[in-house]
């Protein structure tokens, strides 16, 4: 179906489904139950976990498949955001222009930027995106926020007043960001059946759609020459070279692409809430989109997405933990014991989720280099394994199989 | 002549932070192949010696003083820490006091402690891994060290002032007949710069050790074929290049006060400053670390600034970008040291 | 006039000339062995010819055409191959996926952005790939991960991707080091069927009398940067000078 083979089609409808069925599926618990605060389906958090989605899917194309590691690539989301936020302001609150400009002028910065950086490569590529990412936020902070000239509105952050042009605007359009009327922030179905609620919210099936269409071009892209070419450049430059293949315009064309994803997130996030702030842009947002990838599994299809739900969820959820909640789950066992666990596990959870980030970073980077993608493989192996007996004569070493040429 | 003359007397003190960092960055790039994305942690790690140093000097215990009573008619309540009530409030109050410098003493053999579990618990076996997996596991550890001290300390700055009779300011001006007020704490942090990588250098040039590690940062390979035992140095190199920069962080606390992302905010232009360097290069790094704070501290005049608005924000990015775009290997780096 | 022409190649290395005046026309398709002993600079001049290094002075001419400063992967496609000593190939990815990247390089050129259609979908790609891998007999390794070949395999893919580009100058870097004597036979069998079947001029660098003389049309001796007799190999064996050379560096 749409080119792709059947491995690939039911990817994309597991995903498909995931995606659309996400207001049911985060909100597994009733409203009133203790358990609601693992309910995830807030419109916001949903919005989130499909836009980090696709910054993640975009980062991915350059990291995993060509192994360059950017720790610039907030910038992107940034100048994303930003383009988009001056288009609210200049032409309306539709967030079709914006979200175009906001992936044309990332493209271009990427383009800049990828050009130069992707003059090295190793860390030195990794310290010039740092580098880049840090002026590029230096620049939005400060520099480009003074009376004369004022792009970025500083610490404020950029965003909309009463007083901007938006020419296009005509009453009757809300006055919040919205696609042709349809109000970004406003739930077109909020549904209560016994004690549970659904909330459908129009932003998030816009993020969800558009994540859609993205994630299915990035598994052609996987599937393509291009793709194919990425990995070379990963595996073998030099017999990439003396093969007659160029590698500087495939790995810059990756870095435009996975820029404009950024960008396509960024003009996202403005979409959704019509506010730019610099931060955005500093390098440990850079860093974060870093940790989804690798999380997940850098260089499968699955794996960004995975990580950047996985991220948003326990970043939402554990920072909601506090020392009340912690008493409550330890509370069947002995008073001594009880104090014990929660002075444990306090540092862990509310503040102190970057400190378990962390460490599951730390663990994932070491011990399963292929992230959540790859923990799922071997668990998926060990349970198989345990249901065939031991000598098995189906040796796949001694069988190759005929059909998987290209590997996943 | 005096204004340009305050300007690198400005430059010196955050030059020397610069300095000390990318030196041991290189250190532990030159010898272990290791890119060290924690290593503005370990600065920070230093800056919170001191601070907890001078907690624990401060730790007190109260006294009812009969002799006198507080506006309500009770008996007051002395706080007096514990080390006044044993060596006296004279010889105590010093050693409160001079806790900073103090620090020097339980930093050492901390950073140098951290160093060697680090190495050999975590880095080494990272050795034959690709760059980016070091980077985003030291990365990871520089999460986890900040937020650590987050927890422990909180999240804002915390005041860690130097002895009273350095505090203030002093004409070094004087000899020239020039003005130069400079205060006294950020000269006294110039000199311990110079005086460790001096110590540094001077080990590495004129001990057998140093020559192997030198050796070593050269032709890792025909060291180890010679039947040295390299690992181990290296090892202790990893411990040594800690050391430097928690040394660094102990006194820079007078400073700037210690916060728990300060080493965040250091790496990113410590990086920079190898860069600037030559990857590899130790004169280099100290070098660069000393011309990119000067260089940072003349962009921060008000005449650069109005010129053009946040070029002191920028302009350490900037001439990084230029060296590595016209001259890869650096200032003074080997030719073809990890030059694509 | 040799498809490969190269005239008065100097080069230096600090205080070392690597190379000094080196002439060699290598006639089309003939295979041509340039033979040396340790240091005499082969590999430089291997070097030279796939724009890996520049020289500092002379002419390297292929086909009329000037190497002298492009970079390798544009002398590859003017129709240079390269075999390297120890095997170059793409690891990470499998037996077929090696095969698939250099037909595209010899269809779609340097760069080509196709990050649409599957690479499954290139049919005649797919099909050149395979065919060349029944020609070297690796047909049922294709859906391995090249990284687990052994090195005979890897060395035998290699050659596959270089011969699917259907090269005009195949260069082969000592192709039998650190073989078998029963791989280095079948190698030596494989390269004669290449020679055969295929319009196509091999230049070899090989430390191996017995394959060198097996195969070459002309042989190039190069000692200390230079070349000392250029002559077919009936004449090679006996010539004192050769020996000398040889029995020079054994001193």
């Amino acid at each position: 179906m749409l080119g792709l083979n059947k491995k690939d089609t039911s990817l994309l409808i597991v995903v498909a489904i995931l995606a659309l069925a996400a207001p049911f599926l985060l909100n597994p618990f009733p409203t009133n139950s203790a358990m609601a605060q693992f309910n995830a389906g807030y419109p916001d958090l949903m919005q989130r976990f499909v836009i980090f989605g696709i910054f993640a899917i975009g980062f991915n194309i350059l990291f995993g498949l060509t192994g360059y590691l950017s720790f610039g690539h907030a910038a992107f989301l940034g100048v994303g955001s930003y383009a988009a936020v001056w288009m609210f302001k200049l032409l309306s609150y539709n967030v079709v222009p914006a979200i175009a400009l906001s992936v044309v002028v990332a493209g271009i910065f990427s383009v800049l930027i990828g050009y130069v950086s992707l003059r090295r490569s190793g860390i030195y590529f990794s310290i010039l995106t740092l580098a880049f990412a840090q002026m590029s936020f230096a620049l939005a902070y400060s520099v480009l926020s003074n009376p004369k000239f004022n792009l970025t509105n500083g610490e404020t952050g950029l965003q909309v007043y009463a007083d901007d042009p938006q020419i296009l605007h005509r009453d009757g359009l809300p006055d919040v960001p919205h696609l042709f009327g349809w109000a970004m922030r406003d739930n077109f179905l909020e549904l209560k059946l016994g004690g549970w609620e659904f909330t459908f919210n129009n932003g998030y099936y816009l993020c969800a759609l558009i994540m859609l269409v993205v994630f299915y071009l990035s598994i052609r892209l996987f599937r393509s020459p291009f793709g194919l070419m990425l990995r070379a450049v990963k595996s073998n430059q030099n017999r990439l070279n003396y093969t007659g293949l160029n590698p500087k315009p495939y790995t810059l064309a990756a870095f435009i692409i996975s820029g404009m994803y950024a960008g396509l997130a960024g003009g996202l996030l403005a979409a959704m809430d019509p506010l730019a702030g610099a931060e955005r842009m500093q390098w440990t947002a850079s860093g974060e989109v870093v940790l989804m990838t690798i999380l997940g599994g850098a260089g499968t299809l699955i794996g960004p997405v995975l990580g950047a739900g996985f991220i948003k969820y326990f970043e939402n959820i554990f920072s909601k933990i506090n020392d009340n909640v912690l008493h409550q789950w330890f509370a069947f066992m002995p008073d001594g014991m009880e104090d014990f666990m929660v002075f444990i596990v306090h540092p862990f959870v509310g503040k102190g989720w970057h400190l378990t980030l962390g460490i599951l970073f730390m663990l994932v980077v070491t011990f399963l280099p292929g992230g959540l993608v790859e923990g799922g493989q071997r668990l998926l192996n060990v349970i198989r394994n345990r249901g065939r007996k031991p000598a098995d004569p189906k040796d796949p070493e001694h069988h190759p199989k005929e059909t998987p040429h290209v590997a996943e | 002549m005096d204004a340009i003359l305050l300007q690198i007397l400005n430059g010196l003190d955050k030059g020397s932070a610069y300095a000390l960092i990318a030196l041991g960055l290189t250190l532990i790039f030159g010898t272990l192949g290791v890119v060290n994305f924690a290593h503005g942690a370990l600065f920070m790690l230093g800056a919170f010696c001191a601070v907890t140093l001078q907690r624990v000097l401060s730790a007190s215990y109260e006294v009812i003083d009969e002799t006198k009573v507080d506006f309500l008619g009770n008996p007051l309540k002395v706080k007096t820490p514990y080390v006044e009530g044993w060596f006296g409030p004279e010889v105590g109050g010093a050693i409160i006091d001079w806790a900073v410098p103090l620090s020097i003493l339980i930093a050492i053999p901390f950073m140098i402690a951290v160093g060697f579990i680090m190495e050999r618990g975590l880095i080494k076996h990272f050795y034959k891994r690709p760059h980016a997996d070091q980077i985003l596991v030291t990365f990871g550890l520089a999460i986890v060290l900040q937020e650590v001290i987050k927890y422990f300390f909180g999240a804002n700055p915390i005041q860690t002032p130097p002895p009273d009779a350095l505090l203030g300011v002093v004409n070094i001006g004087a000899p020239l007949s020039l003005e130069l007020a400079y205060p006294i704490w950020r000269l006294v942090y110039f000199f311990f710069a110079i005086a460790i990588i001096g110590g540094v250098f001077s080990f590495l040039q004129f001990t057998t050790f140093g020559m192997v590690v030198r050796a070593g940062m050269a032709d890792r390979e025909t060291v180890g074929l010679l039947g040295i035992d390299i690992d181990r140095r290296f090892t202790i190199m990893f411990g040594l290049a800690a050391a430097v920069a928690g040394l660094a962080g102990v006194m820079y606390g007078p400073i700037n006060p210690p916060n728990y992302h300060m080493g965040m905010d250091f790496l990113v232009l410590s990086f920079v400053v190898v860069v600037v360097g030559g990857m590899g290069s130790l004169p280099g790094a100290v070098l660069a670390g000393f011309l990119l704070g000067i260089l940072e501290s003349f962009a921060s005049t008000t005449w650069a600034t109005t010129t053009i608005p946040g070029i002191n924000q920028i302009i350490i990015y900037l001439v990084a970008i230029i060296v590595l775009l016209t001259r890869p290997r650096g200032l003074m780096g080997r030719k073809g040291v990890m030059e694509d | 006039m040799g498809i490969l022409e190269v005239k008065g190649v100097n080069k230096r290395f600090g205080g070392l000339q690597a190379l000094g005046d080196v002439n060699l026309s290598v006639a089309e398709n003939t295979v041509h062995a340039i033979i040396g002993p340790n240091g005499a600079g082969k590999s430089t001049l291997l070097n030279c010819l796939v724009g890996k290094l520049i020289p500092d002075t002379g002419s390297v001419m292929f086909d009329g055409q000037s190497v002298l400063g492009r970079t390798p992967y544009e002398i590859n496609q003017m129709g240079i191959s390269r075999v390297f000593q120890t095997p170059e190939i793409f690891g990470d990815l499998t037996v077929f996926e090696n095969m698939v990247i250099p037909a595209f390089a010899k269809r779609d050129g340097s760069f080509r952005m196709h990050a649409f259609e599957s690479v499954l979908n290139e049919k005649e790609i797919c099909e050149r790939a395979e065919q060349l891998l029944e020609e070297v007999n690796m047909q049922d390794k294709i859906g391995m991960h090249s990284a687990s070949l052994s090195r005979g395999d890897k060395r035998r893919l290699e050659m596959a991707m270089c011969l699917l580009q259907e090269p005009r100058l195949l260069l082969l870097d000592e192709p039998t080091a650190g073989m078998a004597r029963a791989d280095t036979n079948n190698t030596i069998d494989l390269l004669k069927e290449i020679k055969e079947q295929r319009d196509i001029t091999i230049c070899i660098i090989e430390h191996d009398m017995h394959v060198v003389f097996s195969l070459a049309d002309r042989i190039t001796v190069l000692a200390q940067g230079t070349p000392l007799v250029e002559d077919a190999p009936e004449n090679i064996r006996g010539n004192p000078k050769v020996r000398e050379a040889y029995l020079g560096e054994a001193a």
